[in-house]
């Protein structure tokens, strides 16, 4: 057992952080994913990392870096898609929820993937019929369109392909959202080092680096509980894929958005502004939340995975 | 990055779980909590058990009778211990994870060779004497002074929260041998033999009722000057060597113990809203373990855990309160009894974020050593 990253596994995070500093800067992030970042992405190997031998657990480090520059994009779709589907495709879990439907990046979409219990459902975006743009989205990088009715589409996969993704898938997302939680006490810790306030720098007051020393402690546990899920996912035998999964998805949320607010609130009134970006990682946390299953979804999962009377 | 056991460590676990099965079922009755000379004894005879099994000191190198074994074999042993629900450290943690430890880095050979085997024999208990009542988290203003006499240190003053003095042969202890020089530089850190006359040993009554930790008196205590680890005034630093083995290993029993409650607990939650908190609470347990395992890799590779070591204690304790504060809902009216499990553990469980470093003391380690944040400075009146 060597629950510490490889060579490799360094390399590929070392490797994937300078490309998203080089080619995703903050400044670029906030214009958005279009095609252009989605051919970078996908030259860079981000999407089309099983089919090129890596495993989840590779997969979970190039998430977390993705995650940490806050990258636009159906990512996680197109990850597990790769094979599946040529083109951008989007993805859209229907399974205990009600139109309208509210698909993510539709102007950029060549295809729905469509998901439910049963099966995944290639739509063509093109024959997405009523689609009314959300004006404001919660989050600016992920627009969002309602759509009422959904045509039936190609049928691409069927229930055992569902629940793999809802596992991989999970796990990739977790990953992402630990980057998210990473990058929020990045910023806080930085800006608590040089705002000054009673003269001298915030970080000095306990009442703030205790915040701060929380932050980093939740990003942790929540690396190890998705490191956990993603070695698990790779080697069944040694443990338990869906608690691990599970725990994992709803770590990472939660310390996402927990960290996503603290940040906030350790930037003060800066943090309640457009222009400082803390608020753009809260945000993704909360639209990531919504996909493969919540932290009250996953705290339940957890849970069913435990004895009962 | 991986979790795989290798084939030696499942080898291990295969011959410790034979070991266990047969051993287990020969062990007297466990005796009730609060019953301490009876704790002593059944801590010690399981001890003494694993000793002559040779899985005392599993951690320990084998130079010091030790068992030497890897990181992943320890928590291979945890695992098991755990899982057949074999005895839990007890009254040998001073001894085993504490002054052990400490003894084996700082002390001298004698030293090693006098104190060592009888802890991994069980035929000698440790008790830690530590704070005091005007040096808590401030640490380094302890006052129970040492003064140099012939051969001996006459040590007086007043330690608390000593655990397990009551029925110690020896304690670690901390004492002022420089008063003049800077409070971290004037400290000793001495073997304290608790039949040395002018030791007055009262038990504090705990939340709990009755407790491993008790108040040490020390009057005109005269120790051997032999009984020093490490150099006079040296003993902040050895201090902080004790808190890296209580801090980043000391606690991974209690993690796995606590892991093993949650299941016992699920087994008997029937409300929703209970189950779906419990499955919060393990998910956190399940990631403070994998944590560990984290830490135990690093350790193997490079020496020490790193930084993961600092985080496991701040997270666990939190952790197992709120394990802690659901079991009493989920027993409802049957956690109006100190004796149930669950109860004694909500309650003992308190101490977890205030004992070997408050959960604020953490997080001001955390910032200033892990986030480079600036010490906290006074302030000037104006």
């Amino acid at each position: 057992m060597d629950f510490e990253l490889s060579d490799d596994q360094v390399a590929l995070r070392d490797g994937i952080r300078s490309f998203c500093e080089g080619r995703f800067p903050i400044k670029r992030v906030r214009d958005g994913f279009d095609r252009a970042a989605h051919a970078e992405l996908a030259d860079a190997g981000v999407f089309s990392l099983r089919s090129d031998g890596f495993g989840v657990a590779d997969a979970a480090v190039v998430f977390e870096e993705l995650g940490r520059a806050v990258v636009p994009g159906p990512l996680v779709w197109l990850y597990l898609a790769h094979s599946l589907v040529d083109g951008v495709a989007g993805g859209l879990e229907v399974t205990g929820r009600e139109p309208p439907w509210m698909v993510e990046h539709l102007d950029v979409l060549d295809t729905l993937l469509v998901v439910d219990d049963d099966g995944v459902r290639a739509v063509a975006a093109g024959t997405i019929a009523g689609a009314v743009p959300v004006g404001r989205p919660l989050d600016p990088l992920t627009p969002v369109h309602r759509v009422e009715q959904l045509p039936a589409g190609e049928q691409v996969g069927d229930g055992d392909l569902v629940a793999r993704w809802r596992r991989e898938g999970a796990v990739v997302t977790a990953a992402f959202l630990v980057g998210v939680a990473q990058a929020c006490t990045d910023l806080s810790v930085a800006y608590a080092k040089e705002r000054r306030q009673f003269d001298r720098p915030i970080g000095s007051f306990q009442a703030v680096k205790h915040i701060l020393a929380d932050m980093r402690v939740r990003a942790e546990v929540a690396r190890a509980s998705v490191h956990a899920a993603a070695c698990t996912h790779d080697d069944r035998e040694v443990d338990d894929v869906a608690r691990a999964v599970a725990g994992a998805k709803m770590l990472a949320g939660e310390a996402a958005i927990t960290n996503g607010k603290a940040a906030t609130q350790v930037h003060g009134g800066m943090g309640f502004t457009w222009d400082v970006d803390v608020h753009l990682y809260l945000k993704r946390a909360w639209v990531l939340d919504t996909v493969l299953g919540s932290v009250d979804e996953h705290a339940d999962a957890v849970a069913a995975t435990l004895a009962s009377p | 990055m991986d979790l795989r056991y290798s084939a030696s460590d499942e080898a291990f676990r295969t011959e410790l779980r034979a070991w266990l099965e047969r051993t287990l079922p020969d062990l007297p009755p466990r005796p009730s909590w609060d019953d301490w000379a009876g704790r002593r004894r059944y801590d010690t005879d399981w001890q003494r058990r694993l000793f002559d099994a040779g899985y005392a000191g599993i951690n320990w190198p084998r130079e010091f009778g030790g068992r030497d074994a890897s990181p992943s074999e320890q928590l291979v042993y945890l695992e098991e211990t755990t899982r057949a629900r074999a005895p839990y450290v007890g009254v040998n943690f001073v001894g085993s994870l504490h002054a052990g430890p400490t003894i084996m880095t700082e002390g001298s050979d004698e030293q090693k060779a006098r104190y060592l085997p009888p802890v991994l024999r069980g035929d000698e208990v440790w008790c830690q004497g530590f704070s005091e009542p005007g040096a808590g988290s401030d640490l380094a203003a302890l006052r129970t002074n040492a003064v140099r006499d012939g051969d001996h240190y006459v040590v007086n003053g007043q330690k608390i929260w000593c655990s397990f003095a009551h029925i110690a042969d020896y304690g670690e202890l901390l004492v002022r041998t420089d008063p003049d020089a800077p409070k971290h530089r004037g400290i000793t850190w001495l073997i304290l033999p608790m039949d040395t006359p002018g030791i007055d040993v009262r038990p504090i009554d705990t939340v709990l009722g009755s407790s491993e930790f008790c108040e040490v008196f020390l009057d005109d205590v005269r120790v051997p000057v032999a009984n020093r680890v490490g150099a006079e005034n040296d003993g902040w630093r050895i201090t902080q060597v004790t808190f890296a083995f209580e801090r980043g290993t000391a606690f991974v029993s209690e993690l796995v113990e606590a892991r093993r409650m949650a299941e016992d607990l699920a087994a008997i939650a029937r409300d929703p809203a209970h189950r779906h908190e419990l499955g919060h609470v393990v998910a956190e347990l399940d990631a403070v373990w994998a944590l560990t395992k984290r830490n135990v890799s690093r350790a193997a590779r490079d020496g020490s855990p790193g930084d993961g070591a600092l985080m496991v204690k701040l997270a666990y304790s939190e952790s197992r309160q709120k394990l802690g504060d659901l079991s009493v809902r989920v027993l409802d009216r049957s956690a109006l009894d100190i004796d149930n499990e669950f109860v004694v553990e909500r309650l003992r469980t308190l101490a977890l974020t205030i004992a070997a470093g408050t959960s604020q003391i953490q997080r001001n380690i955390i910032s200033e050593r892990l986030l480079g944040l600036p010490r906290e400075q006074p302030w000037t009146s104006n």
